[in-house]
């Protein structure tokens, strides 16, 4: 019955969803202010029937409800309470109906923040958030319908796959949504702006926001997939370039992008065709990410099972969207002014040189992603892309972004003067030289391009760190001073100082582990040593253990260094019992300047064991950089100006209206 | 200066109409599936060896020409005792095993003959023959990187498909026994 709710609470929110896309956009066009107002009405509705439907296929993984064919399929009576919840989008069905889930709750939450935008742009901007919502129900009921029911259902279910069955995966899929997702909104104001024929500054403060808060999502989720890949995969890696990283990683840079170029528009009034591109093209790469991974276009690991079927369905609705979209553009675009003038060195310049960086970056992983398939196409049989060919494309185009983000930051808008800008970092520059140095004495000579590199990062954390200090007169004024000066601060500056410092943090962890990683494979007996790195790690032995719904081996790993004891280290080699799975769980040892990481494999018959060390060095910098941005986002989020935004630019309009007259 | 402009602007939409043509095509291509990785081993005749029995084993090992000797498809699989997805996969072998129409031959991968033997005696062996592999010589030539491997070789000694990794639930059911039925029917 309640599964049946559920089915009945997915119709009535696309029917909510196609008048939404509908009558508000008439009433745009009439000046009707009722039918405008429809929109905001709509998009509650839509959204509590989208929230009864994920109750009710909640509420069937909670009590395993075999009689559902998608809860036979991934899930299991035996499955901890946790893993029954995240088994609702660990599927295909589910996570469509999570997305859908997404959306309706950015549209509502325009419809109920956005009081004061103009009445026009909001229904507009609800029309366009509908319709895109229109798309994905319709694609939910009548090609993946979660609430499919089994005539005959089976005794158990088949189990959600072991690799998902993880603290940091249950989180990592709803984060990386609302990332994808949140993006729609800079993609319905840009639609409706380009509708509107209008693009200012108070478009620009409403899109920043909502940008943002897709943008911390997005960073927060690739970091934590990221993470999950290192502890659970076993491999010691952290990114490895697979399609579906990719496809994440792509509108996470056009995102980054666009959150620069929309600051432009609010500051200086310029750029604004470019954003609206940005937003268009930000939104799509989130589409094809999520189409990518279904359609079984590409080889992955972690794709959802293919269905042709479904793959020609999506594929037809992206065409619509991004197509559509594209062709207003082309439409409509040219005919918008553009605004202020700026001399190519001046923050305007910095900021379109980052834009320019940053899309030339997600153009090179597109082509390596989609190169493949390309070449397939033209008839040059399968070939792959590895890491190799990032190594070559990709990080060519960051370096020059790395170098120039703190010099960016100091530049005043319209006009600045570079030399005055090198002067005021000549500590941060000659500190970077230093730590060159250092990093060249310690590893002795190692890779060239990994010490570069880390000299490269502290100048980018030390320019950063220096353009804050001079923001407060740090040193130069007395203490009290400097103190009140950054309480002062405004968030988005705030904001701006913890991002970028955590980028260079994240940075300097992925050269270091890239460059400095020790790994060694041994077959130990218990009560044998193995020395990795200086480091001893005494194997003493393993034990058979049982868990909820699996069975495993743990291994037991006595770490010292130089006699003195550090940790004990417990990796787990899993067979999930449903699946007949096998999952490694690495154990790991973190401390701030490396991770000591150990899993065990397989016994070679005679009393020992295959086991695998790591030493990562600085890996967890990368973590703690990623969760630095996204507090330096959620800082900025709060930032007063950008919530006050729109009255303070109706007294600028007021004052404008009051001139002309 | 006009009409360049336009060009400009309908430039995003121009190369987004290229990339769905390439999505398109994909999509619509028949038997097209990316999961299968280009085996170069995939249609060619399978390599020449010949494994040793295991001692104390009750089944004779086996060389290229048992492949091709009687007439049936044959479906190696590499297995060994120290790896555990093997074991995973151990029902569906004995499962295969019982079929008298097709040949299923092991291949005791990097293992110690007595290991093999004792893994085999406690599991039960499926297997119409094992060959014994423990220097790796002839898995090399069969192009094995990750235990368990599964190959399906033709009456003609043709490699006609191959299954890295352990058969999960379902892959026996779905693809590997339908395989065989096309072959036999060909």
């Amino acid at each position: 019955m309640i599964a049946e709710l559920g089915q009945f609470a997915l119709i009535m929110a696309l029917l909510a969803a196609i008048s939404q896309s509908i009558l508000p956009l008439i009433g745009a066009e009439r000046l009707d202010s009722r039918l405008m107002a429809f929109g905001s009405h709509a998009s509650l509705v839509q959204l509590l029937f989208v929230i009864l439907a994920f109750g009710c296929l909640t509420q069937a993984y909670i009590v395993s409800d075999f009689t559902l064919l998608n809860v036979a399929e991934n899930s299991h009576s035996t499955k901890p309470l946790l893993y029954k919840i995240s088994g609702v989008w660990g599927n295909h069905e589910g996570s469509m109906l999570l997305w859908v889930l997404i959306l309706a709750l950015f549209g509502a939450a325009v419809a109920a923040f956005g009081r004061n935008l103009p009445v026009t742009l909001k229904a507009r901007v609800l029309a366009i958030q509908a319709m895109i919502g229109v798309g994905f129900l319709t694609f939910l009921i009548f090609t993946s319908n979660p609430f499919t029911r089994l005539l005959v259902p089976p005794e158990n279910g088949q189990d959600l796959n072991p690799l998902l069955q993880d603290p940091g995966l249950a989180f990592h899929p709803p984060m990386l949504y609302v990332g994808y997702v949140g993006f729609s909104v800079a993609f319905s104001f840009a639609i409706a702006a380009l509708i509107e024929g209008k693009v200012d500054a108070a478009w620009a403060r409403w899109v920043r926001p909502w940008t943002l808060t897709a943008w911390i999502f997005l960073t927060g989720g690739i970091a934590l997939g990221s993470w999950w890949a290192y502890y659970e995969l076993g491999w010691g890696g952290w990114w490895f370039w697979d399609p579906v990283e990719n496809v994440s990683f792509m509108p996470w840079l056009m995102g980054t992008a666009l959150l620069h170029s929309a600051v432009v528009v609010e500051k200086r009034n310029s750029l604004k065709v470019w954003t609206i591109l940005l937003a268009i093209l930000t939104f799509s790469l989130s589409l094809i990410g999520t189409f990518i991974v279904r359609s079984g276009l590409l080889t992955s690991v972690h794709a959802f099972a293919v269905n042709p079927e479904r793959g020609i369905f999506i594929l037809i609705l992206l065409a619509i969207a991004i197509g559509g979209s594209l062709t207003l553009f082309a439409l409509k675009a040219p005919a918008l002014k553009s605004g202020g003038m700026f001399s190519p060195i001046s923050r305007e310049g910095g900021l379109l040189l980052n834009n320019l960086l940053l899309s030339t970056a997600c153009a090179t992983v597109f082509l390596g992603t989609l190169y493949p398939l390309f070449m397939e196409a033209l008839g040059g049989g399968r070939v792959s892309i590895g890491p190799p060919f990032y190594n070559k494309t990709f990080i060519p185009v960051m370096v020059p972004l790395f170098f120039l983000v703190c010099i960016g930051a100091y530049l005043p808008w319209k006009r600045a003067d570079l030399v005055g800008v090198l002067k005021r970092l000549k500590y941060a520059g000659l500190a970077a030289l230093l730590a060159l140095l250092i990093a060249w004495y310690i590893s002795d000579g190692g890779p060239l391009l990994a010490i570069l590199g880390l000299g490269m990062a502290t100048w980018m954390l030390l320019g950063t760190l220096s353009e804050w200090a001079d923001r407060i007169k740090l040193f130069r004024a007395p203490l009290a001073k400097s103190w009140q000066r950054a309480k002062n601060l405004p968030g988005s500056s705030w904001g701006m100082t913890l991002a970028h410092g955590g980028l260079a943090i994240a940075i300097i962890g992925m050269i270091s582990t890239t460059a400095w990683k020790v790994e060694d494979v041994a077959v130990l007996k218990p009560g044998e040593t193995l020395s990795v790195a200086g480091t001893d790690y005494r194997f003493d032995g393993v034990k058979e253990i049982t868990g909820p719904n699996y069975s495993a081996v743990e291994g037991t790993f006595n770490v010292s260094q130089d006699g003195v004891y550090m940790a004990t280290l417990k990796p787990e080699k899993r067979l999930y019992t449903v699946k007949r799975m096998p999952t490694t769980e690495a154990a790991i040892y973190s401390t701030f300047v490396g991770d000591y990481y150990a899993v065990i494999g397989d016994p070679d018959g005679k009393g020992g064991w295959t086991v695998r060390i790591y030493r990562e060095p600085l890996v967890t910098w990368i973590w703690f950089g990623c969760t630095l941005m996204v507090f330096g986002g959620l800082v900025s989020l709060a930032d007063r100006r950008l919530r006050v935004g729109a009255p303070a630019d109706k007294r600028k309009k007021k004052k404008v209206r009051e001139a002309e007259a | 200066m006009s009409a360049k402009r336009k060009v400009i602007f309908a430039l995003p939409l121009l190369i987004t109409v290229v990339i769905f043509g390439y999505f398109f095509w994909a999509l619509t291509k028949p038997g097209r599936d990316p999961k299968i990785l280009p085996s170069v081993l995939i249609d060619k005749p399978a390599p020449e060896f010949d494994l040793k029995a295991l001692d104390g084993l009750n089944v004779p090992g086996f060389a290229r020409s048992d492949l091709i000797s009687n007439g049936k498809i044959s479906v190696v699989n590499i297995f060994a005792s120290w790896c555990i997805p093997c074991l995973a996969e151990h029902p569906d072998m004995m499962k295969l095993g019982q079929r008298d129409d097709i040949n299923l031959y092991g291949i005791n991968y990097r293992d110690k003959p007595e290991d093999g033997l004792a893994w085999l005696n406690k599991n039960g062996n499926p297997y119409h023959r094992v060959g014994r592999d423990p220097k790796t010589r002839a898995g090399i030539d069969w192009g094995v990187y990750g235990v368990p491997e599964t190959f399906i070789v033709d009456a003609t000694g043709t490699i006609r498909y191959k299954h890295v990794g352990p058969l999960n639930t379902g892959d026996l059911e779905g693809t590997i026994l339908p395989i065989i039925d096309s072959l036999q029917t060909q």
